[in-house]
Parts: structure tokens; sequence; C-alpha cells
């Protein structure tokens, strides 16, 4: 044994505790799997040349525990015995040229550690005291000529994180040198007292924005102005002094309020008053929510609307017992920061959505969208602290399928979107749909209520510092210096927990109101309940934390993750703490709810917080924004048309945004739940890409859920009106071709813009404000046209970046995520082709809409011919295309969208394992148009569509009224014949060819 | 007529119970699901149940290992119970992280009646991936499994795992497995032969899907026959002619039909 590790074992100087650590590797001969993946990206992604890579895990025990009983620990509990050794005093560490040691920062979730001392402490029957606990890192031992640079960018581009984890580099010598301080790993118990600030208001405006500024609060201000005044109201001052309170705001008032009053949660944009020009003519616009988003709803109105707008998700009516729940969020800058980390805590934290609505949902499906730089993005041009595209990629995917996977809530849609304007700020929406019965218990499941003296339970998670101001820190934007203290790591296993402890107090009646913990923590979802009986009062003191040290403003915003607020009423406390008992779920009363009209927060009995319901909530004064548009002109193509279209196809079939995505599908469960009805991957052999998931949540019942989505930022660069109205289409259109009802289609809107505000800083403001204003015209034009109503939505601002001193924007980019149902999950269709000699028809008419395709992309352009809407003729097709597949007439269908008609038919075609043989001179068309028009222009509202040919007459006879053809038919063979409007063939292809351009672009 | 009853085990991270409650009560039992602690608190036992199941999931996270944390808390909470359970002749299966479960606290392969001990293990795939995806799987003939009775084609079910890959101890316990016909289901093609990746999806030695005990009546799988009860769960029901029931459901029928006959009291 070498110096530094004659015993594994150290004490603690202050305390005397031991320090044990453990480490685990795998047996000569047995596959490190973790180990030969790293390496694989090591080599492939850093190109970094490395001979082999070997890993151990390191579980660093602070606990009074003796040897023999460590020794049980390593052996019994850490140790796998068939592939695995251990070692409790000395290293496993050897034959390497470097080893790296990776892991969380002190304070950082470490979910693994948590678990890994309930394992201790039912292997020992010992409980672990408060000091006591188990920190994990890893070791990489890593073999080759790898210099210390080299090590450092394994480290930095693809082992650790910085914001959350350390790293470790030694070699061989150094590693057996060094000396052991593994306090290091643990969180240092600060003495310092809790303390309440005081802030002077009572200051120019310049010390005030500096307040603002400073203190992360976001206030802009007339805001500011708007608390001090409160703050000079002498009825106020006389109500405070009563309590104890000065008249100056403490911090934990002061961050409420800008937690309460922040855009993420008031949306203060979406809700201005906007002066508008377009095209010289102006207009006033109150509130684009109003006047678009919501008014569409209302027009809509739809007798299936449950609950839309007013509560965490929107609700919708799904069969006679039950309702669906939807709820899509953004998680943008903690993803840019901590791909993992973000990702995991955008989806747990969008479970609690559905989890939060009503009365509470059980969770049925998750769809997550994303949008990237290229992973082929050169790393000599990425700008420093920017995580390159492929790391952000692998990092986000992982993050999702821990956080899906792990709750047990199947993955069943979602897109990928790459283009170099995400390359700084990569957009990550995560969605979660739930079912609830109507009824529970006689009460109605949407409708939230809280009486005065209802007990203000929160259950879940403890808190920490973790996630503070995240409500606030998405209106900032990014920059190469952030310092984020709002990236967090979420815990999918003590969510999952009490997820299932919720729903038995759910269906037992224990609780009156639910709501989560997100943005703002408490102070948002206690404020909020305080909303429907009028006031409460808090004692933070209560409140369960992760480690001593934090002030009484850091409990109450702190967004640590997996926690929901509850009211419960006092006869049911004792059984609602059983419950939670019996799941190992923490709930702690913190306080009453009232009807003060007052939000009263306490700290050890002195008021910390006293401010009027009134002010928190309807405090803040409308915006006033000014927005001005003007089209953008794009050089227009003009290239002949090629001879063959081969090429292009190929082309646009290994493009970035079209290829296959079963890389990233398969490792996301689909299955689980039992629920699987139509899946994300179809046909012959698995691998085709359905157009919208189905699933069938109530195994008794005919009916099924349908969900997909729209997006094509493309579009947007020419005209978001159009971008808008496109996207509303394509996910509607998408729901259609598998089978759902065109008559029960909700949608939610996700809306991710550069910052919208004109300013000196931010000299195009009114411009993009204006995109913002056509989105949302559009928005109407399609919601209400197709007859779908929006019933819940985000918008997330300010998707910026700063490099030095320029700014780079996202493009506008709106996602919209659509559920819909099917009648009978037996009637429903996919996209590949089934029988050979089946007729292809194409139903719609295709115009000459190049403008933002990919078509033009894969040339280089964007050209300016977007595709418009003509909603009256689509919800006409819908209805007839909907008769046909309940008919039974349709064997396969797929909507036409990236690449047009020729991708649609391809993909079929391939998808199905048969050829085709298509006519372009029969496709109904606007005028004249070549051949690469027709077969690539992205024209909305169109499918390829087969049909058995003795289904011919019925079938037609049902679309009759509506644009169509016949053009072609399903080969035998494997062949993919195109023929031009000359009669020439203009492609040519074996659909196996195709199938494999398209899938190996991302085949990792 | 009388239903046997089916104790379906929840811990934290479990999420496959409400798929093997549905298969259960398709076939014809009566199914609770009971948390480990309240089997731990004895506020409830296993004594009034014939079949318990360890379903699907990531208890603990798959932290440490997978399934590791929850037999652990098994042998230390619950063990003499599950053994009783066992010596009354009763039936346990395990799917996936209830598979895990089972070998990590030794309940399989349970060679001479002992339960103890770990001679076998589920770990990484050889891709380094959690994947999702449908195998073939081909039934041994000669197993003594009672779950597997009667199914005499290919299955086709779904795997979703990322700790899937079977491997032993050495050599003489594979032996023993193979010779005992203790191997109860293979990973195989189309066609029904061993055909590696992506066929055989983790890797596990011999193609091994899923073993029982000598008993029979012991047993776990990686794959979820859970997951194929009905028709429309199949990835290619537009596709192909097929019968209402999915092929998975006759692993729960047999349980229940074999609890109904040799274990439910008259």
């Amino acid at each position: 044994m070498r110096e530094g590790h004659a015993k594994l074992m150290f004490f603690n100087q202050q305390t005397s505790q031991p320090i044990w650590r453990v480490e685990v590797g795998f047996k000569p001969g047995v596959v490190d799997a973790l180990g030969e993946s790293v390496k694989k990206s090591i080599v492939e992604d850093l190109r970094i040349d490395v001979d082999s890579v070997k890993t151990v895990d390191v579980y660093t025990i602070k606990a009074a525990l003796d040897e023999v009983r460590v020794k049980r620990v390593a052996t019994e509990l850490l140790t796998d015995p068939i592939t695995q050794i251990s070692s409790y005093d000395g290293t496993l560490a050897k034959d390497f040229s470097k080893v790296i040691e990776v892991g969380y920062k002190p304070g950082v979730t470490d979910n693994v550690g948590r678990t890994t001392v309930e394992g201790i402490e039912d292997l020992l029957n010992i409980k672990f005291k408060e000091d006591e606990s188990v920190h994990t890192s890893r070791l990489y031992l890593i073999n080759g000529q790898v210099g210390e640079g080299d090590a450092k960018r394994i480290s930095t581009g693809l082992l650790a994180n910085p914001i959350t984890e350390y790293y470790l580099i030694l070699d061989e010598r150094s590693w057996f040198a060094r000396k052991r301080d593994d306090e290091k790993y643990f969180m240092a118990t600060g003495e310092r007292e809790p303390i309440v600030t005081e802030v002077d208001l009572n200051v120019d405006n310049e010390e005030l924005m500096r307040i603002s500024t400073e203190g992360v609060l976001s206030l802009n201000l007339e805001e500011m102005q708007k608390i001090r005044s409160y703050f000079k109201d002498p009825k106020i001052l006389e109500e405070r002094k009563r309590v104890g309170l000065g008249d100056k705001p403490t911090d934990v008032e002061l961050e409420m309020l800008a937690q309460t009053w922040s855009e993420h949660c008031k949306h203060k944009i979406f809700n201005a008053l906007i002066d508008y020009e377009e095209n010289g003519k102006k207009e006033k616009i109150d509130s684009l929510f109003n006047s678009y988003i919501k008014k569409a709803t209302e027009d809509v109105d739809k007798d299936w609307l449950v609950s839309v707008f007013d509560d965490n998700a929107g609700v919708i009516g799904f069969n006679e017992d039950y309702n669906l729940v939807f709820k899509v969020e953004t998680h943008n800058h903690p993803s840019a920061l901590d791909p993992y980390g973000g990702a995991l805590t955008g989806i747990v934290g969008v479970n609690r959505d559905p989890m939060g609505t009503g009365l509470g949902a059980n969770l049925i499906f998750n769809t997550d969208i994303f949008c990237f730089g290229p992973p082929d993005f050169p790393y000599e041009k990425l700008p420093q602290k920017v995580l390159h595209p492929k790391r952000i990629f692998k990092g986000v995917r992982k993050g999702v399928e821990h956080g899906g996977n792990k709750m047990g809530i199947p993955t069943i849609n979602g897109a990928i979107v790459f283009d170099e304007a995400y390359v700084y700020n990569p957009l990550v929406y995560c969605g979660t749909g739930g079912m609830m019965p109507k009824e529970i218990l006689g009460r109605e499941s949407h409708v939230k209520m809280v009486e005065p003296g209802d007990l203000i339970v929160m259950v879940g998670g403890k808190i920490g510092k973790d996630g503070i101001h995240g409500a606030t820190f998405s209106s900032v934007k990014l920059e190469e210096t952030t310092s984020p203290t709002a990236v967090q790591i979420g815990a999918p296993i003590v969510q999952k927990k009490m997820m299932d402890a919720l729903l038995e107090a759910r269906d037992r009646g224990l609780y009156n109101a639910i709501t989560d913990n997100g943005a703002g923590g408490l102070s948002s979802s206690v404020g909020e309940m305080s909303e429907f009986c009028g006031g409460c009062v808090v004692d933070l003191e209560k409140v369960p934390t992760k480690y001593p040290g934090l002030d009484p403003w850091e409990l109450w915003v702190s967004e640590s993750q997996e926690r929901m607020t509850l009211a419960v009423p006092l006869d049911d406390i004792d059984e609602f703490m059983k419950v939670c008992e019996k799941w190992d779920v923490e709930a702690t009363v913190i306080g009453e709810f009232r009807s003060s009209e007052k939000i009263d927060v306490k700290y050890e009995n002195k008021t910390v917080l006293y401010l009027n319901m009134d002010f928190v909530h309807r405090g803040l004064s409308q915006l006033k924004l000014r927005a001005s548009w003007k089209r953008r002109e794009f050089k227009s193509p003009d290239f002949s048309q090629p001879a063959d279209l081969l090429p292009d196809l190929k082309n646009i079939l290994s493009s970035l945004n079209v290829c296959s995505k079963e890389w990233v599908i398969r490792q996301y469960d689909h299955e689980v739940q039992g629920a699987s009805v139509v899946k994300p991957l179809v046909g012959k052999v698995n691998d085709g890409p359905s157009d919208a998931a189905v699933i069938k949540p109530l195994p008794d019942k005919g009916e099924g859920v349908v969900v997909s989505n729209g997006i094509n930022p493309k579009f947007g660069e020419i005209d978001t009106y159009w971008m808008a109205a496109s996207v509303i289409d394509e996910a509607v259109r998408n729901c259609v071709a598998v089978g759902a009802n065109p008559d029960h289609i909700a949608i939610l809107d996700n809306f991710c813009w550069g910052n919208p505000i004109l300013s000196e800083d931010n000299p195009d403001g009114d411009f993009k404000l204006a995109q913002l204003v056509r989105a949302t015209q559009g928005c109407y034009y399609a919601a209400v046209g197709l007859g779908v109503p929006f019933i819940s939505g985000k918008d997330s601002f300010h998707n910026e970046y700063q490099v030095e001193d320029k700014t780079i924007s996202i493009p506008p980019t709106l996602l919209i995520s659509a559920m819909g149902v099917i009648e009978d999950t037996k009637k429903a269709v996919t996209m590949d082709v089934k029988r050979k000699g089946n007729l292809v028809y194409i139903l719609g008419l295709t115009g000459n809409e190049l403008g933002g395709s990919h078509y033009l992309m894969t040339k280089n352009l964007v050209g300016n011919s977007v595709p418009k809407l003509n909603a009256e003729a689509a919800k006409k097709l819908y209805g007839s295309l909907h008769k046909a597949i309940m008919e039974g007439l349709v064997s396969s269908c797929h909507d036409c969208s990236e690449g047009g008609l020729g991708l649609a038919a391809a993909e079929s075609s391939f998808a199905g394992g048969l050829g085709m043989e298509l006519n372009l001179s029969n496709v109904p068309m606007e005028g004249s148009l070549r051949d690469d028009e027709i077969l690539f222009s992205e024209t909305n509202s169109r499918f390829i569509v087969t049909v058995l040919p003795e289904k011919k007459a019925d079938f037609e006879r049902m679309l009759k009224g509506n644009v169509f053809a016949q053009i072609g038919k399903v080969r035998a063979d494997d062949d993919f014949k195109v023929i031009g409007k000359d009669g020439k063939l203009v492609i040519d292809a074996n659909i196996y060819n195709l199938k494999e351009a398209w899938q190996r672009t991302l085949d990792w | 007529m009388n239903k046997p009853k089916v104790c379906v085990l929840l811990a934290a991270g479990i999420n496959r119970d409400y798929d093997a409650v549905c298969a259960f009560e398709r076939a014809g039992a009566q199914v609770e699901r009971v948390h480990v602690n309240t089997l731990a608190s004895c506020e409830k036992t296993l004594k009034e149940y014939q079949i318990l199941m360890f379903p699907g999931g990531f208890s603990f996270g798959d932290d440490i290992a997978s399934g590791k944390v929850l037999a652990n808390k098994l042998k230390y909470k619950l063990l003499d119970q599950i053994l009783e359970f066992i010596s009354d002749g009763k039936l346990i299966f395990g799917v996936c992280n209830g598979f895990q479960v089972m070998v990590k606290l030794g309940l399989l392969p349970g060679f001479d009646g002992d339960y103890r001990s770990q001679l076998t293990t589920l770990t990484f795939n050889d891709s380094g991936k959690f994947e999702d995806r449908w195998v073939y799987l081909r039934v041994n003939p000669n197993s003594d499994c009672i779950f597997t009775r009667e199914i005499d084609d290919l299955l086709y079910v779904p795997v979703c795992h990322g700790e899937g890959k079977f491997v032993v101890k050495n050599e003489e316990t594979l032996n023993r497995i193979c010779s005992n016909q203790q191997i109860v289901v293979q990973y195989v093609d189309a066609e029904g032969s061993f055909a590696g990746y992506p066929f055989n999806p983790n890797g596990s030695v011999n193609n091994i899907a899923g073993i029982c005990d000598e008993t029979g009546r012991v047993f776990g799988m990686m794959p979820h026959p859970e997951d194929f009860v009905r028709r429309t769960h199949y990835p290619r029901w537009t596709r192909e002619d097929l019968p209402e029931s999915g092929s998975g459901l006759k692993f729960f029928i047999n349980a229940v039909e074999y609890a109904r006959k040799n274990i439910l009291p008259d």
C-alpha cells in the first residue's frame, strides 16, 4: 500500500466523524459499458485518441461506522458479486495515464448518495444522523497518449459540468501521492444565523434600478416605483407597525413581489398595450393574449372545454367519465448551462403542472421538442462558456430519458429542429398530459377550493438554495459571464413516490386543493392558493431544509424541486400524513389559509412579510409597448429544375430536421403504462416516422388520446403570421392523419422569442414584437378556421445570448402541441404503405410554396413564397378524411410537411417495405408548377393516402367536394419511381437506399 | 368462481404496476397494489395472496445498481415472508426491474431451494444504452415454468431497459441453469434463431431473457409480456391479422389458472 492510501478512512477534524471511501469497479473481463461509451464519445465527439476508458464508482460515506460495518456496506450493498469488485481500504485505480474524478459539488442534489443512505439504513438497521451522508463520484481511468490539455478538454467537454460538478485530473504518480481531503465533498454546515434585511427604496430612479438589477429582481422602473409608493401609504404603514414591521420592505417582501410580478408568472408582454404599425397602418392592441389567443378559444367555443387558461394546465373532456389535462413548458436557459440537469428538471417540472391542476391528474404521456445547433458545428467557432450543440443534445436527451423513464411516463411524441440560430440559446420544450376522473367523491375534479382554516402543507423534497431566482432569471438574457444559481438537478424518484402518495390521498378525498411549487417556489404556490380564500399565515421556520443557514427570503422563493403545496382540512390532516408516511414522502404543515386579505409570513414568530393580497396580485400596471412590421425580402430562387431529382430527395432525407430520430426515440420508454396504440416508430420493421402517437389510457374503453406537434421556425423567418397558421395546421393534420376526430382537438401554444421590448440596447425590439403580433394573429386565424381551441400556453422571451457587445436572438419559434381524441382506437391508421397494388392518393391542393422549404434549405436559400393556409378547405378535408378513416377505407395516411409530397411518399413507401410509382401530372396544383415545386413545396393541409383498390369508389365518394387525386400505386418490388409532367422519370430509386439516406445522419 | 389474489408489490420508483394489474385482471385475478412498507410494517401480510408480482420500473431510481436497493430492503424486512410464500407452493413473477430484484435477492436461480444466494446478475446492456424495442422470444419447451405452459410459437414483446444483460457467476452456474431446464425464454430473431444485437438487445449470455427456479413457480424475465395483452399493443397491428388478445396475456392466464387449481382452497 502506497502512501496516502494506507486506509481510506479519514477523520473530520472538527467532529471526529469518520469518512470512508468505498470504490467499486468491474472485474477484469466484464464489459464496462459506461467506460466504452465514454471512450466512443471522446474519440468521436472530441476527436482525442484514447486506448481505453474504465470507470470506478466512489461512495464517500460520512457516518459513524466501524470497519466491520463498512466492509458489509461495501460488499453486500455497493458491489455486485457477479460483475464487480470493491475496496474500502485502498484504491482500485491502477494502470492508467490519467484519472479524472467527477462528482457533484457540495449542496447539489446527489440522488445516488441519497439512495445509498437508505440502503445502508436498511442493511445495518440504523438511522443516519442529520450531519451524516453519502457523496458519490466517479473515476474515469483513461489509457493512451493523453496530455494535460486533452484531459482538461475531456473533463469540461464531456464528463463534468463545472456549474454543478467538480473535476480532478491526476496522473498515476500524483494520484498515489495525493492527500485525502474528503471533507470537501460535503456541504459546510454554516453557523450563520438566518437574517432578514430591510431595503431602502427612498432613493433616486437610478438607484432603484440598481437594486432591481443587482438583486436579479428583473423589475422595471415603473414597477419599482409602484412598490416604493405602496410603502409610503400611511394606512399600510400603520398596519405594518402593528405587526412589528417598519416603512421599508423586507427582502422577503421584495423578493415575493419580484417573483409574482415576473414575466414568467404574469406574462406582462402578452398582456401589454401595444402600438402596432404595419405598412403605415396603425392600431392599438390591448393584450395579444386577450385579443387573439383567448379570443380564438371563445370563438371556437367547444362544449368539451372544461378549464382553460386559469389553472396550471388546460383541461378538456375525454369521455363520459374522464377529463384530459395537458401542459407544455420551456426550460431553455437552465438547459443551455446544464443540459442534463436542465432538461431533467424541465420534464419533472412540467409533470407537476397536470399534477397540480384541479385536484391533480395522473400522468399518462410526455412529449418533448428540442431546438439545437447542428451537432457538427465547428468547435473553434464556439464562444467561451457555450456548450457544443452535440453535448447539449446528448445531455438534454439523457435528462429527458431519466425524467420520463424513471417517472414511468411514456414519451410518445417529439421533434428536434436543428439550426445554427440555436447554438447559443437552445430550446427545450417539455410537455406532460394527464387524465382525471370528472368527479372524485362527488366533487368536480377540475375545481380548486380552499377554505379558511385549511392547513398549508408542503409535500415532497426539502428546500435548498438551488433554483433561487428561476422565475426572474428566465427574464435575463444569457451572457458569457452568466453564473447561474438557477440550475438544479431533479430527483424523479422523489417525485414519483410523491405522486403515488398524492393520488392515493386525492382518491380518498384528503385535501381540498393542490398546486405545484415551480417558478417562485412557495411565494407563488401559497400566494396563488390564498386567492381562493383571501389570505394566509405561514411559519417559514417549519419548512424542512436540505442544510441549515438559509435566509427566510430564500426559503420563500427557492425553486427546489419535487414539491407540491396543498390545502388540507384540519379533520383530514392525520390521515393525510399517514398516507405520506407509508410512501416515505415528507409532508409538513407550514401554516394556515385565512380570509384576512393579507399574506402574513413569519419566521420564528416574527413577521417578515406582510402584504395586501390585492397589491401582490393586482398591483401591477399594464406594460405599454411599440411594434412595427415590415415584410423581409429574401433572395428568390433562380435555378433551373434539375433533370434528376433523386439527389435532392436524398439530401432532404438526410438533412438533420428530416432524418430518422430512432437513436433518440428508442432510448425513451414509450410502452410503460401499457396504453400504446400507435407508437413513434411504425411500419414493416418498426422504423418509419409516425405522424402522431395514439394511446388508450382506459383499457376497457374504446377512446384514445392522440398527441402531435407542429414547429417550423424557417417559415417564421419569412412571415410569422403564416408560420403560426402553418404549425397549427401541421399539429392538427398530424393528429387527423392517425385518426383523431378533427372536432375534438385542443392545442397549446409555446412562444419562444428574442426580447421584444424596444430599447437602446435592443434596437429591433419593435420588429420582434411585431413578429409576435403577426404570429398571434395567425394563431387566431388558424385556430378559429380549423376549429381547434387553445387551452393553455407559455411564452418565453429573452431567448438571446450576449457575446461581447453583440446580442444574438433566436428566430421566432412557435411550438403548437395538439391533443386530440379518437373515438375508437381500433380504427387508428399508420403512415406505412400496407399492400402492393394499393392506390396512392394526394389529398389537398399543391401550391407554388417553396419558401422556407427543406428543398431550398439544402440549397442555402430561404425564398419568399411561404406556405399559406386555406383553413376553410382544410377543415372540410379533415372532416371527410376522418370519416373515411372511421369507415376503414384508408390503409395508410401520412401528412406532407418537411420535404413536401416527395418526402411523405418516400417515407410511406420505405416504412411499408414496398415501392411506389407516382405520376406528377395527376397532382392537383395551383397554376402550372415545375416537377421540383410539385414534389418539394411544403404546402399545408395535404396527405399521402393509400387505399385498397376495392375501396376506391367508397373512398372517393367520402372525399367528394375536396381537392384530391389518385397519383400512383404501391408497387410489388423495392422501386420508388416518380414520373414528371413530361412523362420522363425524375426519380428512380430503391427504397432501401432512400431509407439508408434517411437513417444514417443520426445513427450514433 | 373463486379468483386468485395477486399482490403487485409497490416501492419508490416502481412504475409498471398498472400494466401488471391490467394484465392480471384481464386474466381473471383479483389484484391489489401493496406497498413494501405496508408489508414491512405487518399491516398486511403475503399470506392473503397466491401470486406475488414484482413489477417493472426503477425502484430507487436504479441507484447503485438496478433492483439492488429494493432487494436489500426485502432481504432485511421481508425475506421470511417471501420464503414462506415459496414453500407454500405459491407463484412469484418478476418482470424487468422485478427480475433484477429477484436475481439480486437470490430468489433465482434458487438451486436446491437456496433462495438467498446471488449467483447471477443483470447488468448494463452492451450497447451502453436504455432501449425500448420489441424482441422475439423462444420458449424452452422442456422448462417446468408454470407461466409459459402451452406457449409453442415465438413470442414478440417489448423490452425497455438499460440493465438487462444476464450474466452468471461462473460456467458451473450456467451449466446448471441449462441442464436443469431453468432457462425459460431466450432472445431470437423472427426465424427463431440466435442472432446477436439488436435481436439480443443487451448481450445476455446464451441469449437468456428469463429463468425460473427448479420448481417452475418462481420466474423472472426482462421483456414485458404485460405490455402485449391486447391486439393494438403490437407495433404492426395496423398491417397484420391478429387475435384480439396479445400473446403476453398467456403468462398471466397460466399463473391464474395454476393458482386456481393448485393453490386456492377448494
